[in-house]
């Protein structure tokens, strides 16, 4: 422990970062609490000296919204979908990839390639696929199928309208699932091979003497000696799950859905940026201050959850 | 269960592709191993112990030979068909199981018409850990075991199916000194009382000599004396045998015969027949060295290091291969420091002769 005379050094050395944890992180969350109970804010109006009241007009602004509802059901039901449908996958495909000798770090390339791509790039080359514009088999070039379409109607299927206009919600929704999965799998590929290469062999040769069957070894020895990486991409997921935003702008544009339905796809990051662009600072603050509380929750449970099952 | 290994050679690939050489780590190692005697496999790193241990087990094939059950040849068979318990060195317990599952583990993958009832399995499980006597600690989990608890959960995991022949790892490499006098006395007992045949690597021969019925000496891949511990000490068939058992090491002396006389430097130590004239090397044991005022071998005194019962005497002679000799001698003794040489006379059953470049040991006779 420093003496009482040396602590003035230890503050200053701590001071650059504390100065720019201060402005950047600690005020903006308080200013974020403070806006959000000032009932009427706008920039606009404080610019004119307006008098403020506190309360919590805006978080009942925010549920009464029109909008919110439909935000949040899009934003849970993401979560719900795309994060189990990615962890197996992702469990799946590190276990395969960890077995396999030949070409090994070839594949681990061509599986954490998507990582390195912007989301925006990727969630057009996923609308391209998923369109109807593309090249028809019989030739006709206006009002065709993207390559998905194609690839059903080869298979004898019927084409789907997938994100244009006059498209269901549940067929933007699938589109929505299939990007986000695919484009969450690299990095918890990586961090489940990485925990997977970390297990010591002797476990396997040890199951192996005592005749274990290899579902038994995956669910006996892999799966619990993976459980602080599986927890840590678990909670990671749902978080990031939350703060879904970029891949519908990717795949639907800023209308957030498709031409005829605009805003359908809308999430919960949405909603506060849209607040934001209409100069409804009180608001925007008060939904973010809900999905916060959201994601804690969520995080906590998830924990409870996990702690019962994680071997660390 | 009698284990007969015929011919077992085992040749990894080389990994330098430039060079090309294949490592020999096991070489045309023929043993038949009596049922129900403990093995000690000894040697220092490198020589190929575990290797034939693995082999055993089954979790590596050999390139060639053959291995025997009894009667049955398992060389083919798969690890978890052949009935073996496997002791990893680092105990390889599943650290997020308790004490009772991991016992338990084996016997719940038993399938068909060795399948057994809940109440079977627990009865077995507690019947193998009352055996290493840790049916106390069933319900911890392995880091909250002592080296020496893990070490006997890991046993009894490996007794729980009563496998036909029980091999074990570096069994006492991961114990402190007191741990492992104690716990090779308890794989002794154990072994002892289940008359499993047990074969174990270590290379620590004094751990290999304490405890086990027949050791296996070896030596970059191949197998240099096998017999009972007293017998191979008695009895090196060469210099590396000679110099790898007992502690402190043997003396090693360049010497020569002449005339029917064992020299060591200047010094006719003994009279010697049944061998040609020639360069030799000696081995004289620390056991076997006698004070004496007129003893034969005159050497440099530089210590006395007391051990209680014993004195350990450092002194150098210009013919050793070592820097001092070592000899133990009864603590009744009385050495005087101040004196520049001591003298001693050596016992004829602690001498060993070797050939001078072969290193195999003489068929000579010395008085």
């Amino acid at each position: 422990m420093v003496d009482n005379k040396q602590q003035w050094k230890a503050w200053l050395y701590l001071s650059p970062a504390i100065v720019l944890l201060l402005v950047f992180t600690v005020w903006p969350i308080f200013n974020t609490v403070r806006m959000s109970l000032l009932e009427n804010y706008s920039g606009l109006k404080a610019a004119g000296g307006a008098v403020f009241e506190f309360g919590i007009g805006n978080f009942q602004k925010v549920v009464e919204y029109k909008r919110f509802k439909e935000c949040l059901t899009n934003t849970v039901l993401l979560c719900v979908l795309t994060v189990p449908i990615s962890t197996l996958l992702a469990l799946l495909i590190a276990v395969t990839l960890n077995s396999i000798k030949p070409l090994q770090k070839l594949l681990q390339t061509i599986f954490f390639l998507p990582y390195v791509t912007n989301s925006i790039a990727i969630g057009m080359v996923f609308a391209a696929m998923f369109n109807i514009i593309g090249l028809r088999p019989d030739g006709v070039t206006a009002d065709t199928w993207g390559i998905i379409n194609n690839v059903i109607q080869f298979f004898g299927g019927k084409p789907v309208n997938w994100v244009n206009q006059g498209s269901q919600y549940w067929a933007n929704m699938t589109v929505m699932v299939v990007y986000i999965v695919w484009n969450a799998l690299p990095f918890k590929i990586l961090v489940l091979l990485g925990g997977l290469q970390s297990i010591n062999k002797q476990y396997y040769d040890a199951a192996k003497v005592d005749g274990t069957s290899r579902k038994r070894v995956f669910t006996r020895i892999t799966v619990p000696l993976l459980s602080p990486m599986l927890a840590y991409v678990i909670i990671t997921g749902f978080i990031g799950g939350f703060k879904e935003y970029s891949s519908i702008v990717g795949i639907f544009g800023e209308t957030m859905g498709p031409p005829d339905a605009a805003g359908r796809l809308n999430t919960m990051v949405g909603f506060i940026y849209d607040a934001l662009s209409t100069n409804s600072q009180g608001r925007a603050s008060a939904a973010a201050l809900i999905l916060f509380a959201i994601i804690l929750a969520v995080t906590l449970f998830n924990n409870m959850v996990i702690k019962k099952h994680t071997h660390y | 269960m009698k284990v007969t290994l015929q011919n077992l050679t085992k040749i990894f690939p080389s990994r330098d592709k430039k060079s090309g050489k294949e490592v020999v780590a096991v070489s045309d190692f023929t043993f038949e191993i009596p049922d129900g005697k403990l093995i000690g496999l000894l040697g220092p790193s490198g020589c190929g112990k575990s290797t034939t241990l693995y082999m055993i087990s089954g979790l590596q094939k050999p390139t060639s030979g053959r291995i025997f059950f009894g009667e049955d040849d398992v060389t083919e068979l798969s690890t978890e068909n052949r009935g073996i318990g496997l002791v990893f060195q680092n105990y390889a317990l599943y650290p997020h199981m308790s004490v009772k599952q991991n016992i338990l583990f084996p016997l719940q993958n038993l399938k068909g018409k060795d399948k057994m009832s809940k109440e079977e399995m627990l009865e077995r499980a507690l019947q193998a850990a009352k055996l290493v006597q840790i049916d106390e600690l069933m319900d911890r989990k392995p880091s909250e075991l002592s080296g020496g608890q893990q070490q006997r959960v890991a046993i009894a995991r490996a007794l729980v199916k009563m496998p036909r022949v029980l091999l074990l790892d570096e069994p006492l490499s991961n114990l402190d000194a007191r741990l492992r006098l104690q716990t090779r006395e308890e794989i002794r007992r154990i072994q002892k009382e289940t008359g499993i045949t047990t074969v174990f690597v270590t290379h620590d021969q004094e751990e290999a000599m304490s405890i086990s019925d027949m050791i296996v000496v070896m030596k970059l891949g191949v197998v240099q004396q096998i017999g009972k511990p007293q017998e191979v000490y008695d009895d090196p068939i060469n210099l590396f045998v000679a110099k790898f058992l007992g502690t402190p090491p043997i003396n090693v002396f360049n010497g020569q015969i002449k005339d029917g006389k064992l020299y060591i430097g200047e010094d006719a130590v003994m009279d010697v027949t049944g061998a040609e004239d020639q360069a030799v090397t000696v081995g004289v044991r620390p056991e076997g060295f006698e004070l004496a005022e007129d003893g034969k071998l005159t050497c440099s005194l530089s210590n006395v290091e007391v051990m209680g019962r014993d004195v350990s005497v450092v002194s150098t002679h210009e013919a050793s291969a070592n820097p001092v000799i070592r000899s133990i001698i009864n603590a009744d003794n009385k050495i005087d420091l101040s004196q520049e040489v001591v003298r001693f006379n050596l016992k004829p059953h602690k001498v060993f002769v070797f050939n001078a470049e072969t290193e195999e040991r003489l068929d000579v006779e010395v008085k």
